[in-house]
């Protein structure tokens, strides 16, 4: 009867542990959508349709 | 009666669950400082661009640009290009460490800086100079 709340206290446990190291250690995938996104602003090159929009509706992320 | 608590208590702390990796998954990059030097690199890129594409500026391997071959630029014009390039380092410089600032982790500077260098370079168009890992200058 108690194995259940210990499953659950190690994945809770081990959820967390992750969240933490997801924080520490530099997060390679995001910085690189990161860098993707600047560098397409700075160089322009996605263009979204032929409207002069510089303010995109999905960058306001 | 202990355990049903104990079992809401870590539902309620699993919904937690995919908002952090939400969190996690992005970098912030909607500062007023990232954004203004955003807005001048877009506007210098106007007058880069052609300097990329004739082969006199090219992009190096950390993550900033150089002038790759004087020649290329006419003598008049070759002040100016150098200042171009003096400026756009400062403002590169700035936006990684701005990133790495804004995200908590100052330390994180060099990181981004190599990751912009692979993203410049594999953005770049064809025809444009960039330094391989080793140093030397590669047409893309």
């Amino acid at each position: 009867m108690r194995t259940l709340p210990m499953a659950m206290a190690v994945l809770l446990a081990a959820t967390v542990s992750s969240c933490v190291t997801i924080n520490i250690y530099f997060p390679a995938a995001a910085a690189e959508k990161a860098a993707d996104k600047i560098i397409d602003e700075v160089w322009q090159l996605k263009k979204q349709g032929d409207a002069p929009a510089p303010a995109k509706p999905d960058e306001q992320k | 009666m202990y355990s049903q608590i104990f079992r809401l208590w870590m539902l309620v702390a699993l919904l937690w669950v995919p908002f952090l990796a939400f969190a996690a998954a992005d970098l912030e990059i909607n500062t007023p400082a990232i954004g203004s030097l955003k807005m001048t690199m877009q506007q210098r890129h106007d007058q880069l661009a052609g300097h990329y594409a004739s082969g006199a500026v090219g992009l190096t391997r950390d993550g900033l640009i150089a002038m790759r071959d004087a020649a290329l630029v006419p003598l008049a014009q070759r002040q100016a290009v150098n200042g171009l390039v003096a400026a756009e380092n400062q403002d590169r410089r700035a936006l990684y460490r701005e990133i790495a600032r804004a995200n908590g982790h100052p330390e994180w500077e060099e990181e981004i800086r190599t990751t912009f260098a692979q993203r410049w370079v594999q953005k770049a168009a064809s025809g444009w100079w960039y330094q391989n890992q080793s140093g030397a200058w590669v047409r893309k």
